[in-house]
C-alpha cells in the first residue's frame, strides 16, 4: 500500500490514474495554464478543519486571488454567503459534471468551456465517480483535487497526506497565488 | 414466437348442431384472464415487447441525457477481456464505455426485476395453495375499483382472481429473460437502446411487485388500503428478552406467517417473540401486529451479535451471506427456507419435524434447509422454546473493560476507516476507547451501516463493529419506536379527493421515500426529510427499510412520525404502503390519478398515461441510501412513468444519472393540446435521476422536481414558495433559476412578489402561456432523436 493508492482501499479505477501532486507549485502551474478554470466546492469543505482554519477558507482565498468562478454543491453556498462570497453558482455536483463534460457549455461565468476543474470538499465516493465521468467524457477538461486523499480518476491529486502536510500545501498554494508563482507540471 | 396475448384461446359458440346434439351458448377459455369481458377499450401497447415503448423512452432520454460515471474503467464480462474502455477506447467486442455503463445498469435492473418477479411467483403459488385459485384479488374491498393499476396499464388486463396473476407473471418472466439476453456480448451496442431496455426492466419490475403484493394482501388478510392500519413495535429495545426470541430476515413472508400461525394454533402467541429485519418483518406485522420489527438490513449484525435471537430463520433477499456464520458464533440454530438461499445446508424438508428439532436443539446441526414454510415455522418455534433457557443464561455482554482492552490493540493504521463506505473516523473512536472514553465509538453507531468491512480490514482482528455496538448498549436499549403497518394500496376515494389538487399543483407534491437508508446518518436524514415535507403538506409515501427509518425518531413530545402524522393519502400524511413490493402502490397511485381523476383509459395505454403522469402529477421518489439492484429496478420503473428520482451521494455508483439541461431552452417545449402549438414549459421536472450530496440539497431538489407544466398559477405559486423557502433555508439564497418557473405574474408567490419581480426584471423573462401539456405529438414525428 502506498500513499498514492485510492483512499478507499477498494476503489481501484483502471489503467489511467492521477499524477500525484508533490509540491504546491504544481497546482499553481496547472491553474495558471488554464483559460477557464472552475472551482467546485463540496459541503465537506465547510466542516473540515485544517489547523484551526476551515478548508472552505483556503478555497475561497484561491478563488478570490485567482478570480476563479465557484460552483457550490451540497449546501456549501450557505457558508460561502456567511463569508461574504455571493457569486457562486449553485448546482448539484453531478449536474456540474454533466455541464462541464459538454464542450459547448460556457462555464458558470459564461466566458468559455471549462478547461480545468478544481475539486475539493465532496464526499470521497461522490468525487471518485464524478471524476470518473470527467476522465472518460470531458476530454477538453483537466481535473485537479485539493483534498488530502488520493483520487485516482483525477489528472492530479494529492496522495493520502497528513493534515499537517495538507495545511502546508494549501498555505503555500494560497500564498503563491497571491505572488503568482509558477513551475513545471 | 407469438405474443403472449395470441397464445390465449377463447371460443364462443352461440348455437351449433352437431352429431353430439345441439350446443348453445358454449364458451371455452384457455389461458385467458377471468375479466375477458372488461369493457375498457384496449390501448396500443398491451403486453409491450422490448421495443413497443421505445419511442416514448427516446422522448424521455432526449430530455434527460445519461451522464455516465463509470465505476470501473474495464469490462471483464467475457474472456476477450479484461478490456480497457477508458475514454474513447472500445472493447474487443467493439463496445464503448457509454454502452458498457448502460449495459451494467441494465444487468442491475434485470437482477432487481428478476428478484421481485421470482418473489412474486413464489407468493402467487403460495397464496393459491393457501386460498385457492379462485380467491378474489382484493386490495381494498369496496374502497378500490382499480385493483391493479400497473397490470391494467402495462398488460391491458384486469385480474380478478389469484390465478389471473400467473398469466401476468408469464409475461414478466419472458421479458426479463429477453432483457437479460440483451446484455450478452455482441447484442445491443447503442447506449440509448440499452437505456430504453433499462426502463422496460423497471416497468416489468413494477408489474412483478404489484403481483406480489396483490397476492399476499388478498390471501393473507393484510390491512386493505387502510389509512389507520395498526401501529407495530419497532426497535431492538422493544424485544422482551426473557422470552424465546425468533429472528426472521429477508423479504418473503411465508415462513414468518407459518411461525405466527403455529404460535397461534398452540396458544403460544404471548410466550414467544417474533422479531424481524428487512421487509419480511414489515410483512409479518401486516399479518400480525404482534410481530416486531428490529430495523433495516443494516441492523443484522448488531442484532445477531447481541445474542438476543434464539433461532434465526432466513428467506430471501438482502440477507447477509455470512448470516449462518454469525448465527454459529452466538450458537443460535439457523433455518434457511428458500431455494434461492440454501447456504450449503442439508435439505431436511422431507424429514419429520421431531427429528429436525432434536438435531438443532442438541447442537448436532448448526443449521438446516427446510423448503416447506409450515414445517419451518413449527421447527423454529419448537427449537426456540427448547434452546432459549440455556441461551439466556449463557448470553455474553461486552463490558466496558473488554471494549477498552480490545480497542487498545488498535495501531491507528486507519485501514478500517479506508474500508468504511462512509469514511467513519473509527481510529479516533478506538484511540479514545482504548483510553476508557467510549463516547466517540458510541457516536459512530448511528452513522454505521453495519457492513463490518472495518473488521475485514483490521490487521489486529479487532471486532470493530461489535465494539461500536457494545459501546452503544444504552442507546440500543432505548430503541423503542412505532411504525404504522403497511396499508397496501391507495383508496379510490383518496385519489378522488387529492387528484385535482395534485394535478393542479395545489398539493405541492407526492414524495416517496423508498429503499434502504444505508448511508451515514441516512436513516435519520430520511426521517427528517419526511417530517419536513409532511409539515409542508406534501403527501409523503414510504415503504420497506425507509419506512422503518422514518419510525426510528421521536419529536420533542416523544412521538414517532407515524404518531404525529396520519396515514391517509392526503396532504400532510405519511403513508406507509408496506414492504419493498408495495412500492407498486406508490406508482399505482399516480396511475390511478390519470384513471380515476382524469378518466383516462389505462388498458394497455402506457405512453399516454406516462405522459400524463410526467406532465401533471408532481411526484418525486427519494432513495437516499439505496444500494441494491432491486433499488435500480424500482427507480427505473418510476423513470419510465416520467417520475424523477433523487438518490444520495452513494447513488452516483449506479453509474449514470439522467439529467436535464435547464439552460437548453429547446429541450423544454411541450405540445399544447389546446392550441396545437409547441410552447416553452420550463424545465419541469428538470432531472429524471439525480444524486444529491446532502439532505439539504436533496430537499431543495425535491421541491423543484415536483413542479409540472400543468400546474395552475395557484399551484405553481405554492410550489415556488416551498422551493424558494427551502433554498433560502438550506442554501442561503433564492435560486437563480426562478425565471424558468414563473410563467405569468400570477405564478409569483404573494409574499415574495417584490423580490421575484426584481429578479424577473433583471432577466429576459417574458410572460408565457400555461399549456395543456403533452410530449406525445400524434400529428408529427416523435421529438426523440438519435444521439
Amino acid at each position: 500500500m502506498t500513499a498514492a493508492d485510492p483512499w478507499q482501499t477498494a476503489e481501484i479505477a483502471g489503467p489511467k490514474k492521477a499524477s500525484v501532486i508533490t509540491k504546491p507549485a504544481m497546482v499553481l502551474a496547472v491553474i495558471s495554464r488554464a483559460q477557464h478554470p472552475v472551482l467546485l466546492i463540496g459541503h465537506n469543505a465547510v466542516t473540515i478543519d485544517i489547523g484551526g482554519r476551515k478548508l472552505i477558507d483556503y478555497l475561497l482565498d484561491l478563488a478570490r486571488v485567482k478570480a476563479i468562478p465557484v460552483i457550490a454543491t451540497g449546501h456549501a453556498n450557505r457558508a460561502l454567503k456567511a463569508r461574504g462570497y455571493t457569486g457562486a453558482s449553485i448546482m448539484p455536483a453531478v449536474e456540474a459534471g454533466h455541464r462541464i463534460a459538454d464542450p459547448t457549455w460556457n462555464g458558470p461565468d459564461g466566458k468559455g468551456p471549462c478547461d480545468l476543474i478544481i475539486i475539493a470538499g465532496l464526499p470521497y465516493p461522490m468525487a471518485w465517480t464524478l471524476l470518473s465521468g470527467l476522465k472518460h467524457f470531458a476530454h477538453h477538461t483537466k481535473t485537479i483535487v485539493l483534498d488530502n486523499t488520493f483520487q485516482p480518476n483525477a489528472n492530479w491529486s494529492f496522495a493520502n497526506i497528513s493534515v499537517k502536510e495538507w495545511q502546508d500545501n494549501l498555505e503555500a498554494i494560497t500564498a503563491d497565488s497571491k505572488s503568482g508563482g509558477e513551475t513545471d507540471v | 414466437m407469438l405474443p403472449l396475448t395470441e397464445k390465449k384461446i377463447s371460443l364462443t359458440i352461440k348455437e351449433m348442431e352437431s352429431g353430439l346434439g345441439r350446443i348453445k351458448d358454449l364458451s371455452i377459455s384457455i389461458g385467458k384472464l377471468s375479466a375477458a369481458d372488461w369493457a375498457e377499450p384496449e390501448g396500443p401497447t398491451p403486453y409491450p415487447s422490448l421495443t413497443a415503448l421505445r419511442s416514448w423512452d427516446r422522448t424521455l432520454l432526449s430530455r434527460y441525457q445519461p451522464f455516465y460515471m463509470p465505476f470501473c474503467d474495464l469490462c471483464c464480462l467475457c474472456t476477450y477481456g479484461k478490456c480497457d474502455l477508458t475514454g474513447t477506447k472500445k472493447g474487443a467486442c467493439g463496445i464503448t464505455m457509454p454502452a458498457q455503463q448502460s449495459r451494467i445498469v441494465l444487468l442491475s435492473a434485470c437482477i432487481g426485476a428478476a428478484t421481485h418477479t421470482s418473489h412474486a411467483r413464489e407468493l402467487v403459488t403460495y397464496a393459491i395453495k393457501k386460498a385457492g385459485r379462485d380467491c378474489p384479488i382484493n386490495p381494498g374491498g369496496n374502497a378500490i375499483g382499480v385493483e391493479a393499476p400497473v397490470i391494467r396499464l402495462v398488460c391491458g388486463e384486469k385480474p380478478e382472481i389469484l390465478a389471473d396473476l400467473e398469466t401476468v407473471l408469464d409475461y414478466c418472466e419472458s421479458q426479463i429473460t429477453a432483457l437479460l439476453a440483451v446484455t450478452h456480448t455482441g447484442q445491443e451496442g447503442n447506449p440509448l437502446d440499452f437505456e430504453s431496455k433499462v426502463l422496460h426492466a423497471g416497468m416489468i419490475d413494477q408489474v412483478g411487485m404489484e403481483v406480489a403484493d396483490l397476492a399476499q394482501i388478498s390471501a393473507l388478510g393484510y390491512p386493505k388500503a387502510d389509512p389507520d392500519a395498526p401501529l407495530a413495535a419497532l426497535g431492538m429495545g422493544t424485544v422482551d428478552t426473557t422470552k424465546p426470541v425468533i429472528l426472521v430476515i429477508g423479504h418473503n413472508v411465508p415462513p414468518s406467517v407459518a411461525i405466527i400461525d403455529y404460535l397461534h394454533k398452540e396458544h403460544l402467541s404471548d410466550q414467544v417473540e417474533v422479531t424481524g429485519i428487512c421487509c419480511t418483518s414489515i410483512d409479518a406485522t401486516r399479518y400480525s401486529p404482534r410481530a416486531k420489527i428490529i430495523g433495516p438490513m443494516s441492523w443484522q449484525l448488531r442484532y445477531i451479535r447481541s445474542g438476543i435471537p434464539d433461532v434465526i430463520v432466513v428467506d430471501e433477499q438482502c440477507i447477509r451471506t455470512d448470516a449462518l456464520a454469525e448465527a454459529r458464533a452466538i450458537h443460535a440454530p439457523f433455518i434457511a427456507t428458500s431455494e434461492k438461499n440454501c447456504l450449503g445446508l442439508s435439505d431436511r424438508t422431507c424429514d419429520p419435524a421431531d427429528a429436525i428439532v432434536a438435531d438443532l436443539s442438541s447442537g448436532r446441526l448448526a443449521g438446516v434447509l427446510i423448503l416447506d414454510p409450515e414445517k419451518a415455522g413449527e421447527v423454529a418455534v419448537r427449537v426456540a422454546r427448547t434452546v432459549a433457557p440455556a441461551r439466556k443464561n449463557a448470553r455474553i455482554q461486552t463490558d466496558p473493560a473488554t471494549i477498552r482492552e480490545q480497542a487498545s490493540a488498535c495501531t491507528q493504521c486507519r485501514l478500517c476507516q479506508r474500508a468504511c463506505p462512509n469514511d467513519l473516523k473509527i481510529p479516533q473512536g478506538m484511540k479514545a476507547a482504548g483510553a476508557g472514553d467510549m463516547s466517540l465509538l458510541a457516536g459512530l453507531y448511528e452513522a454505521c451501516v453495519g457492513c463490518a468491512r472495518c473488521e475485514q480490514a483490521c490487521t489486529k482482528e479487532i471486532p470493530v463493529h461489535s465494539l461500536i455496538v457494545a459501546a452503544s448498549a444504552e442507546r440500543i436499549k432505548n430503541e423503542k419506536f412505532t411504525i404504522r403497518t403497511g396499508r397496501g394500496a391507495i383508496q379510490d376515494i383518496e385519489i378522488r379527493n387529492v387528484g385535482g389538487p395534485i394535478v393542479l399543483g395545489e398539493i405541492p407534491g407526492v414524495v416517496g421515500f423508498v429503499g434502504c437508508a444505508n448511508f451515514a446518518n441516512g436513516g435519520k436524514e430520511v426521517a427528517e426529510m419526511s417530517v419536513e415535507f409532511a409539515k409542508r403538506r406534501y403527501i409523503v409515501c414510504t415503504s420497506g427499510c425507509a419506512a422503518m427509518s422514518i419510525g426510528m425518531y421521536r419529536d420533542e413530545e416523544g412521538k414517532t412520525p407515524y404518531e404525529q402524522f396520519p396515514g391517509d393519502f392526503a396532504a400532510g400524511g405519511i403513508v406507509n404502503v408496506g414492504s419493498c413490493v408495495s412500492n407498486a402502490h406508490i406508482a399505482g397511485a399516480t396511475i390511478k390519478i390519470a384513471s380515476i381523476f382524469a378518466r383516462r383509459n389505462l388498458r394497455g395505454n402506457y405512453a399516454e398515461i406516462a405522459d400524463y403522469v410526467h406532465n401533471r402529477v408532481g411526484a418525486v421518489g427519494v432513495s437516499w441510501g439505496a444500494m441494491s439492484q432491486k433499488a435500480a429496478a424500482i427507480a427505473a420503473g418510476f423513470w419510465r412513468l416520467g417520475i424523477p428520482v433523487v438518490v444520495g451521494p452513494h447513488g452516483t455508483k449506479y453509474r449514470r444519472m439522467l439529467l436535464g439541461r435547464a439552460d437548453h431552452d429547446a429541450d423544454w417545449y411541450v405540445h399544447d393540446q389546446r392550441t396545437g402549438e409547441d410552447v416553452y414549459a420550463g424545465p419541469a421536472p428538470e432531472h429524471l435521476f439525480v444524486a444529491a450530496e446532502t439532505k439539504e440539497e436533496a430537499m431543495v431538489l425535491v421541491a423543484k422536481l415536483c413542479m409540472r407544466p400543468n400546474d395552475t398559477t395557484r399551484g405553481r405559486a405554492m410550489k415556488l414558495t416551498h422551493y424558494i423557502d427551502l433554498s433560502q433555508r438550506n442554501l442561503g439564497t433564492i435560486p437563480d433559476d426562478i425565471p424558468h418557473y414563473v410563467r405569468t405574474t400570477a405564478d409569483i408567490p404573494v409574499t415574495l412578489k417584490g423580490e421575484i419581480t426584481r429578479i424577473l426584471a433583471q432577466s429576459d423573462w417574458k410572460e408565457r402561456p400555461i399549456p395543456d401539456p403533452t410530449l406525445l405529438t400524434r400529428d408529427k414525428p416523435s421529438p426523440s432523436k438519435e444521439r
